[in-house]
Order: structure tokens, then C-alpha cells, then sequence
């Protein structure tokens, strides 16, 4: 495990990769001039792009039965069109882990030549992706970590701790600039059983001891619209006065909000988490206050990845030949200010 | 409530023998309930003292009301079902269906071009299509209810999100939130049209010839059928009630959510499943109330606001609940032991 931590941190400054990404597609958004092919990926002077060798990618994810999943295999489908020398093979998305690793078994046994992977359950999914690697197929591992390093050969996760931390340390920065004494802080997380729900609420509670503060009410619901409403609507009892609520993820916040509507309860900064269309166009019209992204392209970036590996290019925007072993996304906070910028990148709920 | 203690089915180990009728308390509508009525007030206690006026006050009680009123909908039309000797596990996929059905795009144009009403018959319509799917599967396609609602739990959700292409779809009728998100003289509306539900059911149920069949039918089919009763063409019925509940509850959900999703109604198969029995209702058929399901509904409502007053995690939650589960069918079954002495 530390064999591969150590390297990781290591990258870490290099890995602002996505936030360059970022910033290609703010370029491209913010240059005036009419590009020939908007879609064309633009990156830092390479002949990455230029079409090699036929790679055949096989892409596996969980059944995308909310948003950001339905965005995750939305955006890597659309990605891998671009390339003309990219063959995708998409399984069909399910949720029993049992029936994923069988998908990965018929990969394997077609010898594509690398697998985009966004497991169910890491844990679950560790053993058949290290199969896959025994039989020289690379690995791309995208958003829920497997439990070994030998499993894959690119991680590329999203930062849910991170995330935590961007909204601690913005409702910091509210609790400083509004001036508030003895604020009430809330916060509505997603399924709690999952690790990704605990590191989030691990990093807002970092972030905001930081400040001195604690959450006050925690209440949790399953990412679904209908458990959101719920949650939020008792929450809003238990809790008669509010300053600041952040809630995990913008999907289940089309409930949250309807209960704070129904209630009419607004005296609060409302932050988001995972950045959907919804959510921006919210704070366009003042109805909230941010939101944190939780980036839907990472098994886009994952399909990129993969094709590089497999033709042996590296980044091009580093110095080193080879792509990376762990790409952490940043987790960026869209206010009114920014939110122009990032409404591309949302994803529709 | 006294009057559906009637034939119970043979062998069905917790139900009463029909031998002795002793007309006490006990065995009045509110002995029957004790076990829940004595659970519920333990649990408004608890929340008074450990979360006193925030528990106890007005925007709280409607607050549980409202969230009870979806599930208690569903519930209401799952207790005819089982009493009536079936079970169906579709109903949250069908929730999710009519939802999604009712807040498409062409729906919704409709509902603007027309009034906002359309939205409502379309679910309460999608569900009832689906219910009449499940009934003549089971009645007259003899697949045992189990799997037949099994397959519709599958499909309907499946079908929901195809139509949803899984996205969450918004829904943009003022009219439709405003009307169903507002409340008459206090009360809110979902929880005027749960009690209109359930006073309906209750009705229906002792008082109607319709609801004397479906007791006699869960109780013992083959006799229902020598005494003339048209015992398919009932159950299938009973099948397109729920249905119909299910849409009603649909239409309610999308009003608080102000959203028609195919994650709608995750689990509610489960959750209705629980408050019908641990209100005292056979699943074996034959014999129920629905008192003792709102009450059902109520305990496990309450339970969840409790805890989220006292900022207690879900886990806990969950555990509680499966021990209130079990704590409340062991009471029920020592009162109906002592009825039968």
C-alpha cells in the first residue's frame, strides 16, 4: 500500500492535469474566435491526439441510475468517439457486483487491450481487475478505489475528502464574512455505509475545526431525489434556526430543495455537492449558495488515459514519458461568480 | 374493526381459533391496536423528552404527517392485498413509473396546454395499468403473487427508467406543486388525501360487501368459491387498488420532491410490507385492519424524526427498527393469545 502512496503524493502537484483540463475547456469556452472543431481535444502542443495504433477499450460502471453515473458513461462514450482509433466496448451498466466481474472475466478473455473500470464496490472488483493485469491487460481504475495496488495501473478518482474540505473551508469563510457568532451548521450526507460518504464528512469536519465549528445536525439519505426531501423536511425540525447546510450531492438536492421550498425555510447559505446543471442554474438565480464539483468525466479521462497507455504516450504536460499511476481530481467550489464557467461541465440530473 | 375476526386460514399458526368470542376490551378495536398504540406514545415520549418543543410542536407533527402520508397511501392499498391473501413487491417501481410517466415532457405539455389534473390521472392511470398487470397475472395466469409482482418490480422500474432515460425529471406545473404542496386550514393536503385514503379503506373494508370478500377470499379461496364468490375476478381487483394507490402516492411524492424520478419509491415494497404487518394484519391472509397499519406507518415515521432530532445516525435507526418490528408482532400475538382464552 505505501509502495504506491509514496509516489502518489509525489505527483500530486503534477496532478493539477485535470484542473489543466479544466482550464482547456475554459479556454476554449472564454476564446471568442469561432474554433473550427469545438469538440477536438485541445491539449498542450502534442501529437498525443494524432490516431495510432487500434486500441480496443472495454469500459464497465454500475447500473447509472442517478445523474452523475448516467454523465460518467455519457461523457466516457462521447469521449472515446472522438478518437477514430479507439474501439469502445461498453457492458452493460449493472449493480451486482457479481455480474460486473463476470463483464471484466469476458473482457479478458476477448484480450482487449485495456479496461476502463468503475467498479460497484472496489473491494469487490479487486480481485478480477488484478486478474486482468496477470494477463498484461492495463487497468483503469476510475472513482472507487480497489484494495490493491497491483489491481490496476491508473487510478483516477474524484477527491471526496476534498470535497468535504472545499465546503468546510467555504462555509468557513461565510461564517468570517457574515460574522456569525454561534453558527448552526447542518449537513445532509449521502449513503452513509459507503466510504466515499464518510470521507466527505470526514473533510468538512476537518475543514471546518479549522475554524473552530463542528456540524451541529447531521442527518443522511441514499442520493435519490425522494430521501433527500425527506431527510431535509426532518432535519428542518430538528434544527429551527439554520446557517449553513451542505448537502452531498446535487441529485438528491432537487429533494432537499423541494423541502426547504415546502417549508419555506431560506434563512441559510445552501451549499451543493457534485456540480449538476440544476444546482448551477440555482446559484445563477441566487437560490443557492455553491456547490462542490464531484467531476462526471473521469471515465472520460479514464478512456483517454487508457488509449495513451496502450499506444505508450505520456502526458503531455509533464515532463515524465510515462502516464501517471494516480490522478486526484480537484474538487473546485462554483459560486455566482464562477458558476458561467462550469455550467458546461455540469451534468443534467 | 370487530368484524373481520372471521375464518381464518387452517394452520396459520398466530391467528385466533374461531371458537371463543369474548367481547372484552381486548378485543375492541383499541386491545387489538395496544401493542401499537402503547409504541407509538413510548416513542412520542422519548421524543418529548429528549427533544421536548422541537418534538412537540406543530410544523413537527405535520411534518411526520407529511412523510407518513406517501408510504401510508401504499400501505393502506397493501393491506387490502395481503388481507386478501397476496402480496405484491412491485409497489415502489410502480410509484417510480407513475411519476415518471406523469412529469414527461408530453405530459407536462399536456398538463400546461390542459390543467395540471392530466398529470394526476396519468399516474393514478400508469398504476392502475400496472396493478391490472399484476392481478391478471396472478388470478388468472395462476403465477404465485410472489414472483409475478417480483417480474413487475423489475420491469416497471426498468421501464421508468428508459422512459426517464434516468435522469430526474423536474415538475414544472406551479399549479400542480402549489395545490398539492399547500394545505386547507392548516392541514396539508397529502396528509388530508392519506386520512381520505384511509378512512376510504376503512370503510370499504367493514362495511362493504366488497370488503367482507376480501376477507373471506384471503381467508379460505376454495370456500369463497363454493359460496359463489367470483374469487378471480376479486383478487385481480385487489391487485388494481393498490394500483391506484400507488399512483395516488406517486402523484403525492412528486408534489413534495417537486420530481419525477425512477429512484421513487426505493424500498417501499419493504416499508409497507413492515407497517401492514406490525399492524397486526396475517400474511398469511384472511384477517387485518387498517388502523393497525396507519398506526404501523405512524411508529416507523416517528422513529426516524426521533432520531433525527437527537442527530442520531441512520444505522441506529435501522436497528431500531427491526427490534420495534419484532417487540410489536410478539405483543399483538400475546394479546390475540389472550383473546382466544
Amino acid at each position: 500500500m505505501s509502495w504506491s502512496v509514496r509516489p502518489a503524493r509525489k505527483l500530486l502537484t503534477a496532478l493539477g492535469i485535470l484542473a489543466a483540463a479544466g482550464t482547456l475547456v475554459a479556454g476554449c469556452t472564454s476564446n471568442s474566435e469561432p474554433q473550427p472543431a469545438a469538440d477536438a481535444p485541445v491539449n498542450a502542443g502534442s501529437s498525443n491526439d494524432t490516431p495510432g495504433e487500434k486500441v480496443v477499450i472495454g469500459f464497465s460502471g454500475p447500473q447509472a441510475d442517478h445523474g452523475w453515473l448516467g454523465a460518467i458513461n455519457s461523457t466516457a462514450q462521447a469521449e472515446a468517439k472522438k478518437y477514430p482509433d479507439i474501439d469502445l466496448r461498453v457492458a452493460e451498466g449493472t449493480n451486482d457486483a457479481s455480474l460486473q466481474i463476470s463483464q471484466i472475466e469476458t473482457f479478458i478473455n476477448d484480450h482487449v487491450d485495456a479496461i476502463v473500470l468503475l467498479p460497484i464496490d472496489g473491494a469487490a472488483l479487486t480481485e478480477v481487475a488484478r486478474k486482468a493485469m496477470n494477463a498484461g491487460i492495463p487497468v483503469v481504475n476510475v472513482d472507487r478505489e480497489f484494495s490493491s495496488d497491483f489491481a490496476s495501473r491508473v487510478t483516477i478518482l474524484g477527491d471526496n475528502y476534498g470535497m468535504g474540505i472545499s465546503a468546510g473551508t467555504y462555509a468557513c469563510g461565510l461564517v468570517r464574512s457574515k460574522n456569525l457568532g454561534n453558527p448552526v451548521i447542518a449537513e445532509i450526507a449521502g449513503i452513509d455505509s459507503l466510504p466515499l460518504t464518510q470521507d466527505r464528512s470526514r473533510g468538512f469536519a476537518d475543514a471546518l475545526r479549522a475554524c473552530g465549528q463542528t456540524v451541529d445536525n447531521r442527518v443522511a439519505a441514499q442520493f435519490t431525489v425522494e430521501s433527500g426531501e425527506a431527510a431535509a423536511s426532518n432535519l428542518l425540525q430538528a434544527a429551527p434556526r439554520i446557517d449553513i447546510i451542505w448537502n452531498h450531492d446535487d441529485d438528491q438536492g432537487v429533494g432537499v430543495k423541494a423541502a426547504f421550498d415546502n417549508a419555506n425555510r431560506h434563512e441559510f447559505a445552501f451549499i451543493g455537492g457534485a456540480g449538476s446543471k440544476n444546482a448551477m442554474r440555482w446559484i445563477q438565480e441566487g437560490s443557492m449558495e455553491a456547490t462542490v464539483l464531484y467531476p462526471p468525466t473521469q471515465a472520460a479521462d479514464g478512456i483517454r488515459l487508457a488509449r495513451l497507455l496502450v499506444q505508450n504516450k505520456g502526458l503531455s504536460d509533464l515532463v515524465q514519458v510515462e502516464v501517471p499511476r494516480r490522478i486526484v481530481l480537484n474538487a473546485p467550489v462554483v459560486t455566482k461568480s464562477n458558476v458561467d464557467k462550469y455550467l458546461p461541465l455540469g451534468f443534467e440530473s | 374493526m370487530t368484524t373481520h375476526e372471521t375464518t381464518a386460514k387452517p394452520g396459520s399458526p398466530p391467528a385466533p381459533k374461531p371458537a371463543s368470542r369474548v367481547t372484552t376490551v381486548l378485543s375492541g378495536p383499541i386491545g387489538r391496536n395496544l401493542g401499537l398504540v402503547v409504541a407509538l406514545a413510548l416513542l412520542c415520549v422519548i421524543g418529548i423528552v429528549t427533544a421536548g418543543d422541537r418534538f412537540g410542536s406543530i410544523e413537527n407533527l405535520t411534518t411526520i404527517l407529511r412523510l407518513a402520508s406517501v408510504i401510508g397511501v401504499v400501505s393502506v392499498g397493501m393491506t387490502f392485498v395481503i388481507i386478501g391473501g397476496g402480496i405484491d413487491l412491485s409497489v415502489g417501481a410502480i410509484v417510480a413509473l407513475s411519476s415518471v410517466w406523469a412529469t414527461t415532457l408530453a405530459t407536462q405539455k399536456l398538463a400546461t396546454d390542459f390543467h395540471w389534473i392530466v398529470m394526476v390521472f396519468t399516474a393514478i392511470l400508469v398504476g392502475a395499468g400496472c396493478g391490472l398487470v399484476n392481478g391478471i397475472l396472478i388470478a388468472y395466469g395462476r403465477i404465485t403473487a410472489f414472483i409475478a409482482t417480483l417480474a413487475m418490480l423489475a420491469a416497471a422500474r426498468g421501464l421508468a427508467e428508459i422512459i426517464s432515460q434516468k435522469k430526474t425529471q423536474i415538475v414544472r406545473e406551479r399549479g400542480f406543486v402549489d395545490f398539492f404542496g399547500g394545505d386547507v386550514a392548516g392541514i396539508p393536503v397529502l396528509v388530508i388525501i392519506f386520512a381520505l385514503v384511509a378512512v376510504t379503506g376503512w370503510i370499504v373494508l367493514n362495511r362493504t360487501t366488497f370488503g367482507r370478500r376480501t376477507i373471506a377470499v384471503g381467508g379460505n379461496a376454495e370456500a369463497a368459491r363454493l359460496a359463489g364468490m367470483k374469487v378471480k375476478r376479486h383478487t385481480a381487483l385487489l391487485y388494481v387498488l393498490l394500483g391506484v394507490a400507488c399512483g395516488i402516492a406517486a402523484v403525492m411524492l412528486m408534489a413534495r420532491t417537486t420530481a419525477g424520478t425512477s429512484t421513487h419509491g426505493s424500498l417501499y415494497e419493504l416499508d409497507a410490507i413492515a407497517a401492514v404487518v406490525i399492524g397486526g394484519t396475517l400474511l398469511s391472509g384472511g384477517r387485518g385492519t387498517i388502523v393497525g397499519t396507519v398506526f404501523g406507518v405512524l411508529i416507523f415515521t416517528t422513529l426516524t424524526n426521533v432520531f433525527t432530532l437527537n442527530n442520531l445516525d441512520t444505522s441506529t435507526q435501522a436497528v431500531a427498527k427491526g427490534a420495534i418490528i419484532v417487540v410489536a408482532v410478539l405483543i399483538q400475538r400475546r394479546f390475540a393469545t389472550r383473546e382466544r382464552t
